[in-house]
């Protein structure tokens, strides 16, 4: 689950910003290009695609740092809707 | 507040019938509560509490919240088409319409569950109007201006600062304050009747003057901890960002139904103005601005629904697809309404007929929820980013 998260939050993040070389630990605040706009889009992605819903005390920055962080968000999430 | 004339409104006419659920029952409310009084809404330069509280009893102010805090449930491409009705009518009263979506939807997305339970059924039923506190008087578009500030204080916060051209806000209940915190910016809820605010009514505006504009301002405001709306932090520039998404969709959706006004009271004058020994409608060059108006109105409409799609499908390229219709929709609507004055010659600059009224509105669509340039910034990077070279 985590890794097919991780390569589909990559693939959303990289559909954005095709120039950027990213990986799924790299910070992606420290590309610079996060903004309220992108970070609300990768918000309505994430729900979407895995059809969580995100509430807003795990809206952190940590839980968005990298690709990887956000999968294991996912993972969380679904395992809380699972139990 | 200054009134030029009371506005009537429709107190003689059948009762309101039941709830509206689609854009056929938004037609015929508009037609029957709104159009024969709005240019008598515009003069006084405010909405008279009859019609308010008829589109309370049509289920108007917030269907799309859910069906257990007493909305509809309605879908927003629905949503857009009753909003575009109500603008073909009235942008003064889909201004107000707009600002509480914004506000409703705010709480329902980003609320706690004692935020939702407090709330959502008044805004539901529109006992509780909302206003969205977000322009300062050197703060508009560029939200790093804002200068208003929320410093915790014990358990709560204390609000200073003052908000200016906030719609409806002579008349809200509710405001949605957004101001700089140690952090970020933070979105708060401020009922109208706390201790140090201060409404000043402004007046005599270009455009949409009923919409009931206010100076908000907040003098050592105490809130509680509960007055803090959605995340804080990084994230809590979303709740701006989502909130300020569906004003934009509004607006959009406001834009399309005033130039289906402008096409509509167009059509009717040149089927009856004569000029030389022929109907205005069959001279060529006003031909041309009719298709023209004819080919805006459904392009806009278009890109209208695609953005509402979008949002009903939780996509998150909605947002983007919001301002493209919002861009689209407002720059035709100023272009339009224009050239239905053009068309109407000096009767359309005269409050005779509703067009001059139209090209007011018609330019604020261009200025608020993100200027036109702002749009195209923000149009124009997308596309850079997401080409590539």
């Amino acid at each position: 689950m985590s890794n097919t998260a991780e390569a589909q939050i990559l693939a959303f993040v990289r559909s954005r910003y095709p120039q950027a070389e990213i990986a799924g630990d790299q910070d992606i605040f420290s590309l610079g290009f996060v903004n309220s706009l992108f970070a609300m889009e990768l918000v309505m992605f994430v729900e979407k695609t895995f059809e969580v819903t995100i509430p807003n005390e795990e809206l952190r920055i940590d839980n968005f740092r990298t690709a990887g962080s956000m999968a294991e968000l996912v993972g969380r999430l679904s395992e809380e809707l699972a139990a | 507040m200054t009134i030029a004339v009371p506005a009537p409104s429709a107190l003689d006419a059948a009762p309101v019938s039941g709830p509206v659920t689609d854009r056929a029952g938004a037609r015929a409310f508009v037609d029957t509560y709104i159009v024969p009084y709005a240019e008598a809404y515009d003069q006084a330069g405010y909405i008279p509490e009859e019609l308010l509280d008829q589109m309370a009893e049509a289920g108007l102010w917030a269907p799309f919240l859910p069906e257990e805090v007493g909305g509809a449930g309605m879908d927003l491409v629905t949503l857009g088409e009753v909003h575009e009705e109500v603008g073909r009518g009235c942008s003064s009263v889909r201004s107000l319409l707009t600002v509480h979506t914004m506000v409703s939807w705010a709480v329902q997305r980003w609320g706690s569950a004692a935020q939702r339970e407090k709330w959502t059924p008044a805004l539901a039923k529109g006992e509780v109007l909302g206003a969205f506190c977000l322009s300062e008087p050197g703060a508009g578009s560029d939200t790093s201006g804002i200068t208003t500030t929320a410093v915790q204080s014990g358990t709560g916060w204390v609000l200073n600062g003052g908000k200016k051209w906030i719609t409806g806000g002579q008349r809200a209940d509710l405001y949605l304050v957004f101001a700089r915190t140690a952090s970020s910016i933070g979105a708060f809820l401020v009922p109208r009747e706390s201790p140090g605010v201060e409404v000043r009514p402004i007046d005599d505006m270009l455009g949409t003057r009923a919409s009931m504009l206010a100076e908000v301002t907040f003098d050592e405001v105490a809130l509680g901890a509960d007055a803090l709306l959605g995340p804080s932090g990084f994230t809590a520039g979303m709740v701006l960002t989502g909130t300020l998404d569906l004003g934009r969709y509004s607006v959009a959706a406001g834009s399309v139904g005033i130039i289906q006004a402008c096409l509509e009271a167009s059509a009717a004058y040149t089927a009856a103005r004569e000029v030389g020994g022929s109907v205005l409608r069959d001279l060529p060059l006003i031909q041309a601005k009719l298709s023209d108006m004819v080919t805006d109105a459904r392009a806009a409409r278009l890109l209208l629904a695609e953005a509402g799609r979008l949002k009903d499908a939780g996509e998150a390229s909605t947002i983007m697809a919001t301002w493209v219709a919002k861009y689209f929709a407002s720059t035709a609507a100023a272009r339009h309404a224009s050239e239905a004055v053009q068309i109407h010659g000096a009767n359309g600059c005269s409050p005779d007929y509703p067009v001059a009224r139209f090209y007011r509105d018609a330019k604020v669509m261009e200025i608020i929820e993100g200027s036109n340039e702002i749009q195209r910034i923000t149009i124009a990077g997308q596309a850079a980013r997401e080409v590539t070279l």
